[in-house]
């Protein structure tokens, strides 16, 4: 009988603690979490061509050559070039239409071609393919507006209008293997 | 003479806190769900070139990378360029088509960012692309920082 009459010990677990577990849990996480979402260049490489095919003929005035050296100098069809050109030469080029018998005859004949050197530091080739990317963004762009009258940026990925403009300027972009030397 | 009361609020003037833990969870799962631990020790030395015209990778579970910059060795020196894929540093470049095939066959809609060092050559770039041609993971992507 005396024993029932002891005081009961509190059953529950104190709670007032769990709060600043938490904290320091979110802290932890806080500290190590880093958000970085990737950026980069996307790019689909050719597969490698089949030994028993020939690579299909393209005519001299669809493509455009780009060479970049070691030094990160630029030739364009043989003509020397700086980088801040390369973006208009492409857009005049791709978006010729058959205007000039040298350009290309519609943007989806049109290939651009970058060759650089084994020694071309990878900074260089970057910069030449953000160019390359850049006249591509524009004539998208500028498609876009005159079609649907909003940026190309402003379209939700596979939607009908992305497609119908990538179809447009489909970017045909050649990464030609650098020789030996 | 009137004496008055000073009034007071009869509300509790106490912020409750008992739903804190709730918020503070709440927090904390979000930040856990969110948080990508370092994968991999890097053993080579990478500074992202800079470009203007990038695009996101939103679906992360798709992306294997290649680390392609100078190698680390002790203290602050760098030595040769050499190419790490996941852990390790691959010795050979025949390796990788292998290793990129395995991926491949893993996750077929495999993209493969390379992470390459500013400074480095480019042909060793077409090295590692050729080999990734032959594995058939033709789904690539520089990465770069944003230029600023």
């Amino acid at each position: 009988m005396l024993k029932k009459k002891r005081g009961r010990e509190d059953a529950e677990i104190p709670m007032s603690s769990l709060a600043d577990i938490a904290f320091l849990l979110l802290i932890f996480f806080l500290v190590v979490t880093t958000i970085d979402v990737d950026t980069g260049i996307g790019l689909i490489l050719p597969p490698i061509p089949d030994e028993n095919t020939e690579p299909p003929p393209v005519k001299e005035r669809n493509l455009l050559n780009i060479l970049v050296n070691a030094q990160g100098m630029v030739l364009i069809d043989e003509e020397p070039a700086s980088l801040n050109i390369v973006k208009d030469r492409i857009k005049e080029f791709v978006d010729n239409n058959g205007a000039d018998p040298d350009l290309s005859e519609s943007p989806d004949d049109a290939i651009v071609s970058i060759k650089t050197t084994r020694q071309t530091p990878y900074n260089v080739y970057i910069d030449m393919l953000d160019e390359v990317m850049g006249a591509y963004a524009e004539l998208r762009n500028q498609a876009s507006m005159e079609r649907f009258g909003v940026p190309f940026e402003s379209f939700e990925d596979n939607s009908v209008e992305q497609e119908e403009i990538q179809e447009l300027y489909p970017k045909k972009i050649s990464i030609a293997e650098p020789d030996e030397g | 003479m009137a004496h008055f009361e000073k009034k007071q609020a009869k509300t509790s003037q106490a912020v409750p806190t008992s739903a804190m833990p709730d918020v503070v969870f709440m927090l904390l799962i979000f930040f856990m769900v969110t948080t990508v631990l370092r994968e991999v020790e890097l053993q080579v030395q990478v500074d992202y070139a800079s470009a203007e015209n990038i695009e996101k990778i939103e679906q992360k579970r798709l992306v294997s990378y290649v680390y392609i910059g100078p190698e680390r060795l002790g203290g602050n020196q760098v030595g040769e360029t050499a190419v790490q894929i996941d852990d390790a540093l691959v010795d050979e470049m025949g390796a990788i088509r292998n290793i990129m095939y395995d991926k491949l066959v893993e996750q077929p809609r495999l993209i493969v960012s390379l992470r390459v060092d500013n400074e480095s050559e480019f042909g060793v770039v077409t090295d590692v692309q050729q080999e990734l041609r032959h594995a058939g993971t033709l789904r690539i992507n520089y990465s770069t920082r944003r230029e600023i």
